[in-house]
């Protein structure tokens, strides 16, 4: 996941999403994930560029960049910020919560000096917050990229972080 | 096909995985093939084992031998020594803390475990969940083609409506009533939606459904559009569940292939396509006009009800949604018939309810129980007991919307009839098990502090309220909370329940109401004495000795 994102690289992937998923509107969530799939977030010239390829006054359907940003804004799976190289996510539900699940998160915020949303000055990390990820059986929970760890305690922090460059 | 003398299946659930069950799973292969048994043995995985520390599973059949944790070191000692020797490993063999599926079934029979009545998740863990020709085995599509060949729409629906089935999503609406609504509702074309979006904290028995027996939600999905007349249906996936989209992925494949999903379907005039569509993470998806509004390509923000689905849902037209538990009940139904699905359950609840146990319990994981069963049965057999032999302090049933039972109710049955009557909401099936250490506020807090964040923001009543409520609770647990917030709290409380334009809102505040019920002088201490009788607040400066009405903040702000 690079920060710097080209233009050509950008029509690409939005040129292959409609290819996939259509250009009616109901297209646009899926189009939205494949960017930010691609890319870890969504660049705001993403938006501008996805409705003109979508807009066709003809159907009835008028859409500006705005909804365009309210929707890519509504749903937590999606960044509007470049991200780091690596995204932790930690589950604070309840049944997380109450079988140790504070305490991790304590030690993620010192381990890695950030608070949910930030990114680190490094571009290493990411630290975001979720709600329940559905793995609960096995709390206290954290996802790094598309790695899931189950019974995570506060000393183990450090070691599976330490696997991510 | 020549039949297979044993095989073996390997967990792939996340865990497992992050434990190399995908070494393990191919060094089996290359062991087998090395001691040419490749013919007689299949290696297949299996999704759901129940809740194991010590992942990865390899299970073999027909004896149901259970191995864990095993590695791909482990692999040729245990292929020469069982699959060729006959012998069992006993250094291999897994600690009893049991798995679930036809495993613990077939440890029931030895007398080891409680009985599970499993109707929905009788194949999970049991088959292979790529597999169509598994699936096919083990009944498999023999509901569908039932449906197809001999029964009409309404002899369809009826049957439904006779089974008295509820629907598993959270608020227990008759699934047969619904089906009729939408087959006589005007309007075409109509539509299917599974919401499959489950996000309810400590829920994942959707996950389960869909990751071991996607075939099942598919095949009772075709069962549905037969019944109300739809052409289109869509599985609204939560973002997150990337394994079970996959598995439905390829189940929706592999059915269009062999004519039992599209154009033609058992060969007759009727067509079903499915369309998955993943969610993008947001709670309130799970809602179905938020849903709905979603798969339109919308903000996912619930609409005014009523119109409700099934006169005014996707794109205007009459649509049925049901959650994945639901829709897993139907084809054993359709198949065994309703009277058959009587057997399960209570008089006013019938069946079975998959239960997530989760929490301060020895076992945490799933279970498939008859509807009717109490708290301290859920708790003592299938948990275990609480953890380290501590007290048992409360229980949070159905999710963060779900009610708090203190440990003076566990003796109350679980169905939707008493649950309703003593004010609890069987909702989702979550079931947190809370010990002594729990702190109610700091629970509260962690509660709010969901909706708060999880709020659409469509509506004030929920939006602000949500925020105050979280900001009321968090003071209490700093030490600086005044005894007029409790009274605030319960207004509040009551104003977003009758105010909120949907569910999120309108049950936001049901656990603080009842921790306020049950644990009144616990809040109190936090406020009047200022401290946390669990220790888990951090109250700066407690705790005071004596009793003070001192409404000061504390000096330092956080
Ligand atoms: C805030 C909120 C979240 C919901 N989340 C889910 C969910 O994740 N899964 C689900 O099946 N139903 C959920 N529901 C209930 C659905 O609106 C709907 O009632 C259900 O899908 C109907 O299916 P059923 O009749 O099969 O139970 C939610 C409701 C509300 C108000
Ligand atoms: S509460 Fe953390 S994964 Fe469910």
């Amino acid at each position: 996941m690079s920060l710097e994102v080209s233009e050509n690289q950008l029509d690409a992937i939005i040129r292959a999403a409609i290819e996939k998923h259509g250009d009616q509107r109901d297209a646009l969530i899926p189009i939205l994930g494949e960017i930010n799939q691609a890319l870890g977030y969504i660049p705001g010239e993403a938006l501008g560029k996805i409705r003109r390829c979508i807009n066709t006054p003809e159907e009835g359907l008028f859409l500006a960049d705005s909804h365009l940003y309210s929707i890519a804004s509504f749903y937590h799976m999606y960044s509007l910020k470049p991200v780091g190289r690596h995204i932790v996510r930690y589950c604070e539900s309840a049944p997380c919560h109450v079988v140790g699940g504070r305490q991790v998160i304590q030690r993620l915020h010192d381990f890695l000096g950030l608070a949910p949303g930030e990114t680190s000055a490094d571009g290493r990390w990411t630290l975001f917050q979720t709600s329940c990820l559905g793995i609960c059986s096995v709390g206290p929970v954290i996802v790094v990229d598309d790695d899931i760890y189950g019974h995570v305690t506060p000393q183990r922090v450090s070691f599976i972080l330490a696997k991510y460059r | 096909m020549k039949p297979i003398r044993s095989m073996v299946l390997v967990s792939n659930d996340p865990l497992s995985i992050e434990h190399g069950a995908g070494d393990v799973f191919q060094a089996l292969q290359a062991e087998i093939r090395r001691l040419g048994l490749a013919e007689d043995i299949r290696v297949g995985t299996i999704a759901d084992v129940g809740d194991w520390e010590e992942t990865p599973l390899v299970i073999i059949y027909p004896e149901a031998v259970v191995y864990s944790p095993v590695t791909a070191e482990d692999v040729p000692i245990l292929v020469e020594e069982h699959l060729l020797h006959g012998h069992i490993v006993k250094s291999l063999l897994g600690k009893m803390h049991e798995p679930v599926g036809e495993i613990a079934w077939l440890r029931t029979r030895l007398g080891t475990l409680p009985v599970q009545q499993r109707v929905v998740l009788s194949r999970a863990g049991v088959i292979d969940p790529e597999s169509l020709d598994d699936y096919l085995l083990h009944d498999g599509y023999s509901a569908l083609g039932k449906a197809l060949t001999s029964m009409t729409p309404a002899q369809v629906i009826a049957e439904i409506e006779k089974s008295d089935l509820q629907g598993r999503g959270g608020a227990g609406f008759p699934t047969g009533r619904k089906w009729a609504f939408v087959r006589s509702a005007q309007g075409q074309p109509k539509y299917v939606i599974c919401n499959a979006d489950e996000s309810e904290p400590g829920t994942f028995k959707d996950r389960l459904i869909l990751e071991g027996d996607p075939f099942s939600v598919i095949e009772a999905m075709t069962i549905a559009a037969y019944a109300v007349g739809a052409q289109d249906g869509f599985i609204y996936i939560r973002g997150e569940y990337r394994l079970a989209y996959r598995r439905l992925e390829n189940a929706i494949q592999q059915a269009t292939q062999r004519g039992l999903l599209g154009d033609h379907i058992f060969g007759k005039d009727f067509n079903f396509h499915i369309h998955l569509h993943a969610g993008a993470g947001a709670y309130i998806c799970g809602e179905e006009t938020a849903l709905i509004e979603s798969i339109e390509g919308k903000r996912g923000q619930p609409r005014p009800r009523p119109p409700y689905p099934p006169t005014y849902g996707l794109w205007g037209k009459p649509t049925l949604v049901n959650n994945v538990e639901t829709l897993a009940n139907i084809p054993p139904i359709i198949r065994n018939g309703a009277e058959w699905f009587h057997q399960f359950g209570t008089q006013r609840s019938r069946g079975t309810k998959v239960y997530t146990i989760l929490g301060n319990v020895n076992f945490t994981g799933v279970i498939e129980v008859p509807l009717g069963i109490t708290l301290r049965e859920v708790i003592e057999i299938y948990g275990k007991g609480i953890k380290r032999g501590a007290q048992l302090k409360l229980v949070q049933t159905g999710g963060s919307s779900g009610s708090i039972v203190p440990a003076s109710l566990q003796d109350t049955p679980m169905d939707f009839e008493s649950w309703r009557k003593a004010g609890v909401s069987l909702g989702s099936g979550a079931l947190l098990i809370c010990d002594e250490h729990t702190c109610v506020v700091d629970l509260a807090k962690v509660i709010l502090q969901f909706f708060r964040f999880e709020s659409c923001a469509k509506c004030a009543p929920c939006r602000v309220g949500t925020q105050r409520l979280y900001q009321l609770m968090s003071e209490i647990s700093q030490g600086r909370g005044a005894p007029e917030y409790l009274d605030e709290i319960l207004v509040l409380g009551r104003d977003m329940e009758l105010l909120s334009n949907c569910g999120l809102g309108q049950t936001a505040s049901v656990a603080v109401r009842d921790i306020l019920k049950y644990f009144r002088d616990e809040v109190e201490e936090h406020i009047y004495q200022r401290v946390c009788r669990a220790g888990v607040c951090q109250i700066p400066g407690s705790p005071p000795a004596e009793f003070s009405m001192s409404q000061q903040p504390a000096a330092q702000a956080d």
